[in-house]
């Protein structure tokens, strides 16, 4: 189910917040309306953290992460890496990484299998977000993009990029990342997809500039309509069986 | 350019992406909004004006951009259209692609304009759209009109030309000069007067304008004056009449000048006798014995005016007996003179009597024995000159000749028409004080003038001459004489082309 909203009148949701399967970090805000709209979605399911990293609220395009572990870039101060340590699950390994590039959201985007990275990144980072992450990475570009994370989002369900990607690119992509993809924009016609939209496998939060015509086109490529966290479940029981004899 | 460096490129097909607003299938721009949606959105034409008024003169058909002036154009043309585009102000905001003419109805006092803009909108996007300007036409008349109709043939300046000379050769010649350069066009009515012209102007820097192009090709004085016709007390605006008078110096080509001690003094001594040979803005003397020349410009000859002794009227023709050369040839001022001694009588006395003179004459290089020249006969002339009678003890030599004659040559050709004509300008006679005798002298004097234009070149220079329809040339191919007297080639003539309003002049590269 996808929900609009905004963070103190920007409609850029993406970028104050990072959403997973496992947990949820939110940026600081003078109003409490855009916690309590996290709140009450995910309240009973996953926690929702509220945080800053070396000292700004644009967290979102800052860190990166999915259910297995959060990379922080080298800004991360000690308190804000305690805090994080000390309010996510033990599951999750908290990880402040050593990289040039520190806007980790922009260069890295990822689900629970599959990475997407800056073309410039290290050798050792890629190393480490295969690690940490446990995830297998590619270095692409996003629609002749290098900041990937800007430029698309995707879960383990689906994926939407940049709206001026080819379709040769689109294909490839796919491949990669085993995942359906379309091509689409987000705030009333934003490229900007990561800064305004914040997904994971059964909810997403966008931007409330977001036309009818593109929400509908998150909820079907995210395949959020039916989404429950229990459905999941039911799926996957569906395809663990093999045939009827 | 990456095919151009031999890499493999990926074929790029872009995909389609739904339009953020209504959803519908389109490729993908930057605002990833389909047209329509983008126009809903955005109207770049708002803020641009969409009805105008503009003011246009029925009587002439102009069109008024304020403050003062008016443009004449037709419904429907490009100049309409500029115009019509020029008064719409916050163009320049958008960039202007295409604009039309929308068809109205004439008497309908609309004009609609069809235009298609450009603007930048949103984040890069560039959008098009076609809007309608309807311009609502008032009538009112414009000042020049109100002024034709109030008092038409009203002239607000006027340029009066006079030479004091009996003939009017000089006025033949400025009217061929005033049609080649289109001095005329702002006249409104042209009289010829006794002993001059008189122009009438509806401006005075019109006027102005032609009394400067006058004083370029002929020497003048003059003055002008001005006359109060009204007077508006309120806007202290004051209307007058002005008048230029002009007097055209009259010493002309061919005279023969005696000149005052003073102006002889200071040209270094020049022998008082001296045929003007050219006359533009300056005058130019020649001592025909000594062949020294000068130039006298326009105030130096009004400082110490004089007038000619003899005019080419007096000419009187003389037949050469004998020609001695005495010197070589010379240039002076762009003509060849070589000093002769001569032995010639007069035609009048030739075969009757033998009165022969010996005299000293410029023209060496032209004429032969046999030939006949024209020239001022002193010996027999009875001048009554003061400035003569200054000089103590000065000779005057008996014949002066000034140029060879044709005479017999023309004789023979008499009744054959030239191959080329002049055009005229649309003069005014004022009848009452023309005789029928004026006519006959007017019209010889004319033939006359035709005769100097085949004779010079040089005073062919600045007048346009057109080829003569009726001219057979194949009449002339059948006489066959030999070298005769001189008349003008073929190449040097333009064509006249029969355009009704306009006179082009195709030949200008021909001369």
């Amino acid at each position: 189910m996808a929900t609009r909203l905004q963070f103190e009148n920007n409609c850029e949701v993406g970028v104050f917040s990072k959403l997973t399967n496992a947990y949820c970090l939110v940026a600081i805000g003078g109003s409490e309306s855009f916690y309590s709209t996290f709140e009450a979605e995910l309240a009973d399911v996953i926690p929702v953290v509220k945080t800053s990293i070396g000292g700004t609220r644009i967290i979102g395009r800052l860190c990166a992460g999915n259910k297995n572990g959060l990379l922080l870039p080298h800004t991360t101060t000690d308190q804000e890496l305690q805090h994080l340590r000390n309010s996510l699950p033990d599951s999750v390994v908290v990880q402040r990484i050593e990289e040039r590039l520190s806007a980790l959201g922009n260069c890295i985007v990822c689900n629970d299998h599959v990475a997407l990275t800056h073309p410039d990144l290290d050798r050792e980072t890629e190393e480490m977000i295969a690690d940490i992450l446990g995830v297998e990475v590619f270095r692409q570009t996003v629609a002749g993009n290098i900041l990937v994370g800007s430029y698309c989002a995707f879960s383990n369900r689906g994926g939407l990029v940049h709206p001026h990607t080819s379709i040769e690119d689109l294909d490839e992509l796919s491949t990669l990342l085993q995942v359906p993809l379309v091509a689409g924009s987000v705030n009333r016609g934003s490229e900007v997809i990561g800064a305004g939209l914040t997904v994971n496998d059964w909810t997403a939060f966008c931007g409330s500039d977001t036309t009818a015509t593109e929400l509908s086109v998150i909820e079907s490529v995210f395949k959020l309509r039916e989404a429950q966290p229990s459905a999941l479940v039911d799926e996957m029981r569906k395809s663990l069986i093999d045939t009827y004899v | 350019m990456a095919q151009e460096a031999g890499m493999f490129t990926v074929p790029k097909t872009i995909g389609s992406v739904l339009c953020c607003k209504c959803g519908i299938l389109m490729q993908p721009n930057a605002a990833n909004m389909c047209a329509k949606c983008l126009l809903s959105e955005v109207d770049i034409t708002e803020g641009l004006q969409k009805h105008v008024v503009i003011i246009h003169c029925p009587e002439c058909e102009s069109y008024l951009q304020p403050p003062r002036t008016w443009i004449k154009t037709q419904l429907e043309s490009k100049e309409l259209l500029t115009f019509c585009i020029k008064r719409l102000k916050n163009l320049n905001k958008v960039h202007l692609v295409h604009a039309e003419f929308i068809w109205t109805e004439p008497h309908s006092k609309r004009i609609k304009v069809k235009l298609r803009v450009q603007k930048e909108v949103l984040n890069g996007a560039v959008l098009e759209q076609a809007y309608t300007v309807e311009y609502v036409v008032q009538d009112q008349m414009c000042e020049s009109c109100t002024r034709v109709q109030a008092n038409p043939d009203q002239w607000v300046a006027a340029v009066q030309l006079r030479q004091h000379v009996s003939h009017r050769r000089t006025f033949f010649y400025l009217e061929q000069l005033i049609i080649k350069h289109d001095e005329a066009r702002n006249a409104i009515r042209i009289k010829q007067m006794d002993q001059g012209i008189d122009f009438f102007f509806v401006n005075r820097s019109h006027a102005g304008k032609f009394v400067d192009f006058v004083g370029e090709v002929a020497p003048i004085r003059k003055r002008n004056d001005k006359q109060l016709v009204s007077h508006d007390q309120k806007s202290n605006n004051y209307n007058y009449k002005y008048t230029f008078s002009v007097e055209i110096c009259p010493i002309c080509r061919e005279d023969l000048i005696c000149l005052p001690p003073k102006v002889a003094a200071s040209q270094g001594n020049l022998g008082p006798l001296v045929i003007c040979t050219k006359v533009t803005n300056s005058l130019a003397l020649l001592d025909p014995f000594t062949l020294r020349h000068c130039f006298l410009n326009a105030e130096q000859y009004w400082r110490v005016p004089f007038k000619a002794l003899l005019s080419s009227r007096q000419l009187v023709e003389y037949i050469v007996l004998d020609i001695e050369t005495v010197s070589s040839e010379v240039v002076v001022g762009g003509s060849k003179y070589v000093v002769a001694d001569a032995q010639i009588a007069r035609v009048s006395d030739f075969g009757k009597n033998d009165i022969i003179f010996n005299v000293r004459t410029h023209l060496g290089h032209l004429l032969n024995p046999g030939d006949y020249a024209l020239g001022y006969d002193l010996y027999g002339a009875n001048s009554n000159d003061i400035e003569l009678d200054r000089y103590k003890g000065l000779v005057v030599p008996e014949v002066i000749l000034i140029k060879k004659s044709y005479e017999e040559k023309r004789q023979r050709k008499r009744n054959k028409p030239r191959s080329w004509k002049l055009k005229s300008l649309n003069m005014e006679i004022d009848n009452s004080t023309r005789g029928r005798d004026n006519e006959e002298k007017m019209d010889s004097e004319y033939e006359q003038f035709k005769r100097d234009l085949e004779e010079n070149p040089e005073l062919r220079f600045n007048i346009s001459l057109y080829r003569n329809k009726e001219y057979q040339p194949s009449e002339m191919a059948s006489d066959i004489d030999g070298d005769d007297f001189p008349s003008i080639r073929i190449e040097e003539l333009l064509a006249d082309l029969e355009l009704s309003d306009e006179e082009m002049e195709d030949g200008s590269t021909r001369e």
